[in-house]
């Protein structure tokens, strides 16, 4: 079962970062630059069992990008991780109210990466 | 194993190359963010910047890097929610912080060591200006990657105390909202140990009170693991507060019997949400209205780009110049063979000679680009350097966006720093001395950029006190460099600057140091086959015309005769072409002939004999002269043999083959395979009228 | 025949000689990278005598030294029949300009003596002699051969 990943972050070493991370562990990446990217390639993909978005990025940010996906019908339900460089008690809070399904910190845990992953999208 | 390094080794030069990038739209956005034209969108640019920088550095462990940039993002953060205005002095703390992140990321990826003593003022500074809350030191775990798949992800290191957790959990409406899924959750459970799902069914509604997206049922569940109960709740780590977890105490009868249900999954499945039916299908609003507001400066939206290593592009051109010599060289052939008679071959070769133009061009147009980010290195030198001698100077640029070769904006970071330091170091009064002439207290420092008449021309100007004539000659005859009583014109006097050992650095400042003389920055500027010319007015400043060609390739010339020889004369300097008469030969004293162009006389100058190639003409009647024209207007008659035709040529380089040679700019290779020579008509018109100056003696 | 001395200390290394007027020369072959049949050079102005001017090598700008004016020898003419060296000193590219190229030797480093006084003017260019049955070869110092480039700019 090869898990389908869509990864929307401005930083292109973030995103060679998770495809190098996720294609290791025998997942299909996708990547997208920033929210309306990501949106675009959303819709132009089969839908991917989980989604990875950065929260800083031009254009639109993490926090209007899920919360443009969970807008459609088709992806009310997809499983979304946050990127994210806080901690402690604002992460939770944020990323629940960004409608994110949870979270990585950022300099990210590969092995967490994965796990986070594997676990939310089943 | 080592093969998994090489990727990682990959991303982290291409995180090195984004932090380049990063950068200068950090200076762009801080600019901005000084300018009237800044907008909300500014800092926000200027903040993901930083954090970018900040998240990739942390991703290969690069510590000092890493503090810094954390730091320097928290100010930023401040200044984005609200909380701190930024004023003049905030503003220099940020342009000083961008200036050493700079330094930050060049030594990290050069992997050398990075002195305290670099960020400690900066982040004094910075830290004043953050609110009470201290902020902790970044905690961060080095990325370590380990691909061995046949590792269980997920055992960590248990204290073997096997036990039984029992608890009920109860989904709400949001944990479902949220993208997440009890079965999803259970089945993350089963690999802490054994587990066993239990529905609670008594709570199940009526059919009618079934809301798709709400779960009623809650589950006893109860797991088998070595695990403490922390770790069994780790696992609802991303759903707490979305679901109601309560721990049963072991021995306790509240546990029900299991009741013979089907598997956990079939019932799971039809009480996942179903499309449709819970909230209110919000409008979807196409992408782009949700972008946020664009920054007034510049359009948003990037273009698409590929990254090419620079070998490749190196490999392209020099093949794409073979091309064209050999489509020289066929065209040549063909016409030799007399077989260009034929209209149909005739076509193609025009054809060919065109697609190879087209191609020729187009691969030029890769390896330019604009100067803009040479220009903001300059932005640093000026800060730097003003600060260094206690004067305040500001930087004015033109033409950002004017391309050039990658190779020349490379080769001119030097020589540029040099004359922008000389300007702020000597040309530059003090304010005082300003401000009493009538000036403005602020120095001004212009760079500017264009393409003017197929070269591209670089202007250093300041608004300072301008060249000191009497004193520049007095310099130059006392270290020898001219003679006492020769007279010289204002230009040539300007020009001593560029002689070897010429140096106008009275004290030893801060910057000058070694007193870098402009010989070396012209030396540079001519390896590039470009030129450079001073103008000065006495009291309001000094110009620097830096003039180069705009591909080091490709250039259109005139093939002339010279001495039995086959040379180029870049098309660009030649102004007119005409034929010596009796009438227009005006003799001046013993050696020298001038030649009248309407109302204008222009000194004659023999190329063959400037050449070397052959001794100086006697009669110069029915000759053809080509007038040429500087960069600074200076112009005169070159006498030549005959004119062969015009044609673009390929520019070979002689710098690494041989070296300088003077009144040659570079070679080229004919049609008929043969090197002809580029010449330099700039250096042959200041050479053939400067009367101090003939051809040096070649080292043996 | 090459006279091969068995040595303890000496390694083997091939040499290319070649004639410059009447004396017989010899390179380091490693050092050597084609060797041409005459063309034409182009001149350069202002350059020194041994300067022939440059050749086009395949799409390159290359110098061509006459090793003959540049050892101080007698004036020649230059014939279609010399050959060009093609040598690599340092990071530049030069061709020499000779007569004719003799043979390739394989020789033992302990077989090269010393440079005596030459007689002539060509002991600066001299690295070493190598004395085969009543050949007297001269190894070349490429370093003095090829002069250092350009950087004159006045």
């Amino acid at each position: 079962m090869s898990l389908s990943i869509l990864a929307v972050d401005d930083s292109k070493t973030m995103r060679d970062m998770i495809a190098l991370t996720l294609n290791a562990a025998g997942m299909t990446t996708t990547l997208a630059e920033d929210g309306v990217h990501g949106v675009e390639t959303l819709e132009a993909m089969e839908p991917p069992d989980a989604i990875i978005s950065d929260i800083n990025m031009p254009r639109l940010d993490g926090f209007g990008f899920i919360e443009a996906v969970r807008a459609r019908e088709a992806f009310k339900g997809t499983p979304i991780l946050v990127l994210t460089t806080e901690s402690g008690a604002d992460l939770k809070a944020r990323a629940r109210s960004a409608g994110a399904s949870g979270w990585i910190v950022k300099p990210f845990d590969p092995e967490k990466l994965v796990r986070a992953l594997k676990m939310v999208a089943g | 194993m080592t093969d998994q390094l090489d990727p990682l080794a990959e991303i982290k030069a291409s995180f090195f190359i984004e932090c380049d990038e990063l950068l200068e739209a950090l200076q762009d956005g801080l600019e901005t963010m000084d300018s009237p034209e800044r907008s909300a969108e500014t800092i926000n640019v200027v903040f993901r910047a930083v954090h970018s920088i900040k998240g990739g550095a942390g991703a290969f462990g690069l510590n000092d890097l890493v503090n810094f940039a954390h730091c320097y993002e928290s100010v930023l953060d401040n200044v984005r929610s609200g909380l701190l205005e930024p004023n003049t002095e905030i503003m220099r703390t940020f342009f000083q912080a961008g200036d050493i992140l700079q330094d930050l990321v060049r030594l990290s990826r050069d992997e050398l060591p990075i002195e305290p003593s670099l960020t400690a003022a900066t982040l004094t500074d910075l830290e004043a200006l953050l609110s009470d809350e201290v902020e902790e030191t970044v905690e961060f775990a080095p990325l370590v990657l380990s691909f061995d798949l046949d590792e269980d992800f997920g055992l960590d290191d248990a204290a073997p105390k096997p036990a039984q957790h029992s608890f009920t959990f109860q989904a709400s409406a949001e944990l479902y909202a949220s993208g997440n899924e009890p079965a999803k959750l259970f089945r993350a459970l089963t690999e802490l140990g054994t587990v066993t799902c239990t529905p609670d069914l008594t709570k199940l509604p009526n059919l009618s009170e079934l809301a798709n997206a709400e779960c009623f049922i809650p589950w006893h569940i109860s797991v088998d693991t070595d695990r403490t109960f922390e770790d069994v709740l780790e696992v609802f780590d991303f759903v707490d507060g979305l679901c109601t977890i309560e721990q049963i105490a072991p021995q306790t009868d509240a546990l029900l019997p299991p009741i013979d249900l089907p598997d956990v999954a079939n019932i799971a499945e039809p009480i996942a949400p179903a499309p449709g039916h819970i909230e209110e299908a919000t409008d979807v609003k196409p992408a782009e209205q949700l972008s946020t507001e664009p920054d007034s400066k510049k359009v948003a939206a990037p273009k698409a780009t590929v990254r090419v290593d620079v070998d490749r592009i190196d490999r392209l051109v020099n093949l794409v110049g073979e091309l064209v010599i050999n489509q020289s060289m066929l065209s040549q052939s063909i016409v030799s063979a007399q077989a260009a008679n034929s209209t149909e071959v005739e076509t193609g070769l025009e054809e060919f000679m065109r697609l190879t133009r087209d191609i020729q061009d187009s691969v030029m147009m890769i390896r330019a680009q604009p100067v803009k980010s040479l220009f903001q290195r300059m932005s640093r030198i000026v800060r730097e350097s003003s600060a260094a001698v206690k004067k305040s100077v500001k930087l004015i640029t033109e033409g950002d966006d004017t391309e050039v070769d990658k190779t020349v904006i490379e080769r001119l970071a030097d020589p540029l720093t040099h004359m922008i330091r000389n300007a702020v170091d000597h040309g530059l009064e003090a304010a005082e001395t300003r401000v009493a002439n009538g000036k403005a207290e602020q120095g001004v420092v212009r760079l500017r950029a264009a393409h003017r008449s197929g070269r591209v021309v670089i202007e250093v100007s300041d608004d300072g006190r301008g060249i000191n004539r009497d004193r520049v000659k007095q310099i130059a005859i006392d270290k020898g460099l001219i003679p006492e009583n020769v007279l010289l014109s204002d230009t040539e006097i300007d020009n001593l600057l560029f002689m070897p050992g010429f140096s106008t650095a009275a004290e030893v400042s801060n910057l000058s140091g070694r007193g870098v003389g402009m010989d070396v920055v012209r030396s540079a500027i001519q390896s590039l086959g470009g030129r450079i010319t001073i103008t000065s007015v006495p009291g309001q400043g000094t110009t620097f015309s830096i003039s180069l060609p705009l591909t080091l390739a490709v250039l259109d010339g005139m093939v002339i005769d010279v001495a039995g020889q086959s040379v180029v004369m870049p098309l660009a300097a030649i102004s007119e072409t005409m034929m010596l008469g009796p009438d227009e030969l005006k003799p001046l004293g013993a050696n020298s002939m001038l030649v009248q162009v309407r109302e204008r006389f222009l000194p004659l100058i023999d190329l063959a004999e400037k050449l070397g190639f052959s001794p100086k003409r006697t009669d110069f009647k029915n000759c053809i002269a080509l007038l040429i024209a500087n960069d600074d207007g200076q112009e005169a008659a070159i006498v030549i043999d005959a004119i062969q035709d015009q044609r673009q040529v390929v520019i070979k380089g002689l710098q690494d083959a041989y070296g300088n040679i003077p009144g040659v700019a570079a070679a080229t290779i004919l049609g008929d395979g043969k090197i002809a020579l580029i010449l330099d008509p700039g250096d042959i018109v200041v050479r053939g009228i400067d009367h101090t100056d003939t051809a040096q003696p070649q080292s043996a | 025949m090459d006279q091969k001395t068995p040595s303890q200390t000496g390694r083997e290394i091939e040499l290319l000689s070649f004639k410059v007027n009447d004396q017989e020369y010899s390179l380091n072959i490693m050092s050597v990278r084609e060797i041409r049949g005459w063309s034409k050079a182009t001149p350069l102005p202002h350059s020194p005598p041994y300067m022939q001017g440059v050749i086009n090598l395949r799409g390159s700008v290359l110098p061509i030294v006459d090793l003959s004016i540049r050892f101080g020898l007698a004036e020649r003419e230059v014939s279609p029949r010399d050959v060009i060296i093609v040598v690599n000193v340092d990071e530049q590219t030069v061709g020499l300009l000779v007569d004719a190229v003799v043979d390739i030797l394989s020789i033992n480093t302990d077989a090269i003596d010393p440079p005596p006084e030459m007689g002539d003017n060509t002991t600066r260019f001299v690295d070493g002699l190598i004395i085969q049955n009543d050949r007297m070869i001269r190894l070349l110092s490429l370093k003095a051969a090829v002069p250092a480039k350009e950087t004159n700019v006045a």
